[in-house]
């Protein structure tokens, strides 16, 4: 991974009616790392990717992606970039091959490489026996591929990749990801959006967090875990869980906030050793039987919700697949 | 910017082989202007003559205008049209690409209209350079007025209503079945600004060797004048859209 700046962004801005989309962001990204824009849905990613990629004009601000800038000189700048919206949107009524065949004509691949990147491609993501297959009798996770590939065919220096596995099942999930890997092996810089925190744990170099279409923090994975580790963390698996608990546990002395995910309690403080019987005892006036209870390292999760504020709910949330393209 | 007219090509190549040439659609292709002639030919056999440039306008008309405007509408729908849209091409090579298609498609189906006509009801074709170059310059200026439709909806079925909103008046309005002279002057006024008119009386003179509203040559001046406005239109609707 290199230094050099291959993105930069400077008060990008965007406003639909009343809603502020994407608010003053400010970033860069560095040549060959994989940088998570990491959100709740609605917090202004594909927003800002779409500016990134000439399809929106933005209310203020600029951006320069490889030397280029996407309003002002919106060819030269798709030229060195691949994207990947966050449906599978190529045509349905064509073959594999013919899909990646039209992306070749129309980013301007030589002829006479047509049919070996498109080869080359079909092997590379294991779709090479179904190159005669139309788009729309493929499986979810081969359209994924297939609509990754196509972004591969001019070899760009640059892949956006928009909420990847959105959709897909967890082996396909997990195949993605291994492919975005070696996507970074080869010297691709991933500009990745996800809503998925543990993929931007396990993928990314840098992580942005944005809500509400401001950028709360940019730094590494590990950064910001560290940033909360003076943060106590307690895991308590309770059942039934007492109604309200969340508002209680929270309003003992000690405890600074409280997740509830399944039959999970976390709990979050700096002294929180030190409140541990109040805790159980809650639990048992509650009624819940407590069937463990650990103490766990912060996560890239624990750093989410202790940074924005935002209820970790909110990003498990799939969002619904569209039928095609960046919504 | 000019248009990169190879790459349009391979949009419109593309068109061809995953919408036009399908079998419905030859098939439906086909229909049209069979239905229509031998509708014609059968309520009047000695009048076919006099409608035929017509109903050549009349199909190439409908078959373009409803295949720029599905297609177009349809890979919005499905957000295939996003694809063209990211790849390193202007707006303008995206829709002259689109159009190409259309037009093609809506070339053949005029071209066996004409077929029916000539060789199975004996008319002699007067002008053949003329009606070469208005049937081509009447193919874009549909199929470019099929495009600036499908840029302000977003559904399939919106696109064929829109269609219609403008394809049934210019029938009436623009000498397909009876001369635009015989109208109402605020009628007539109406039928000079809608393209059809213009298409329909390069026909008629290439075809019939009669007299037109205006020299045939002039038709197709106007007609071309016509692709520009609506090619332009489109593409400055398309911008604004998008950005919405």
């Amino acid at each position: 991974m290199g230094t050099k700046e291959i993105i930069r962004v400077e008060g990008l801005s965007k406003k639909f009616g009343e809603v502020q989309a994407v608010d003053q962001v400010t970033f860069s990204v560095r040549e060959g790392e994989i940088f998570g824009f990491l959100g709740p849905n609605g917090a202004g990613k594909t927003t800002t990717i779409r500016m990134l990629v000439g399809l929106l004009k933005p209310d203020a601000g600029w951006a320069w992606v490889n030397g280029y800038d996407p309003f002002k000189d919106p060819v030269r700048a798709k030229e060195s970039v691949g994207v990947v919206p966050e449906g599978s949107n190529l045509y349905g009524e064509l073959s594999a091959w013919d899909n990646l065949v039209y992306m070749g004509q129309l980013y301007g691949v030589p002829k006479k490489e047509w049919a070996s990147r498109s080869e080359e491609l079909l092997r590379e993501f294991n779709l090479l026996d179904r190159r005669d297959g139309k788009f729309q009798g493929l499986s979810r996770g081969m359209k994924r591929r297939l609509t990754i590939a196509a972004a591969l065919v001019h070899r760009p220096c640059i892949l956006f990749l928009d909420e990847p596995t959105t959709g897909l099942d967890v082996m396909s999930a997990r195949g993605l990801r291994g492919v975005v890997k070696k996507l970074k092996e080869k010297g691709v810089t991933v500009f990745l959006t996800t809503h998925l925190i543990q993929e931007a744990e396990d993928l990314c170099d840098r992580v942005a967090i944005i809500v509400k279409g401001k950028i709360r923090i940019i730094d590494t994975p590990q950064a910001l875990k560290e940033k909360v580790r003076e943060t106590e963390v307690l895991e308590i698996r309770v059942q039934p869980l007492p109604p309200a608990l969340s508002e209680d546990m929270e309003a003992i002395p000690g405890v600074e906030k409280a997740t509830i995910a399944e039959d999970r309690l976390r709990l979050y403080g700096k002294t929180l050793h030190g409140s541990v019987g109040p805790i159980i005892n809650r639990l048992d006036q509650g009624g819940g039987r407590i069937l463990s209870i650990q103490t766990l390292t912060p996560t890239l999760e624990d750093a989410f919700v202790k940074l924005t504020g935002v209820d970790v709910e909110v990003m498990r949330v799939d969002k619904p697949m569209k039928m095609g393209g960046m919504g | 910017m000019l248009p990169d007219w190879k790459k349009a090509y391979y949009i419109a190549r593309k068109d061809l082989k995953a919408y036009y040439l399908k079998p419905p659609l030859i098939s439906w292709g086909l229909m049209l202007p069979l239905v229509f002639i031998l509708a014609f030919y059968l309520r009047n056999p000695q009048g076919i003559s006099e409608v035929s440039p017509g109903l050549v306008g009349m199909t190439m008309l409908f078959s373009t205008t409803s295949m720029a405007a599905i297609v177009i509408s349809f890979e919005k729908r499905i957000d295939a049209l996003e694809r063209l849209l990211l790849a390193p091409l202007h707006l303008r090579t995206i829709l002259l690409g689109k159009g190409l298609g259309a037009a093609a498609f809506g070339f053949a189906m005029a071209l066996i209209s004409l077929v029916f006509i000539v060789f199975l009801f004996g008319l002699s074709v007067s002008h053949p350079y003329s009606l070469l170059a208005s049937l081509v310059v009447s193919c874009f200026a549909f199929s470019f007025l099929g495009i600036l439709i499908s840029v302000g909806v977003r559904e399939v079925f919106e696109a064929m209503t829109l269609s219609n909103f403008f394809r049934f008046p210019m029938i009436f309005l623009c000498g397909v079945f009876f001369p635009l002279t015989s109208m109402p002057l605020i009628l007539q006024i109406v039928g000079y600004c809608l393209p059809l008119t213009y298409s329909v009386d390069a026909f008629r003179q290439s075809l019939l060797s009669g007299g037109g509203l205006l020299h045939r040559w002039l038709d197709i001046l106007i007609l071309a004048g016509f692709c520009l406005l609506l090619f332009e239109w489109a593409v400055i609707l398309f911008k604004k859209r998008s950005q919405e």
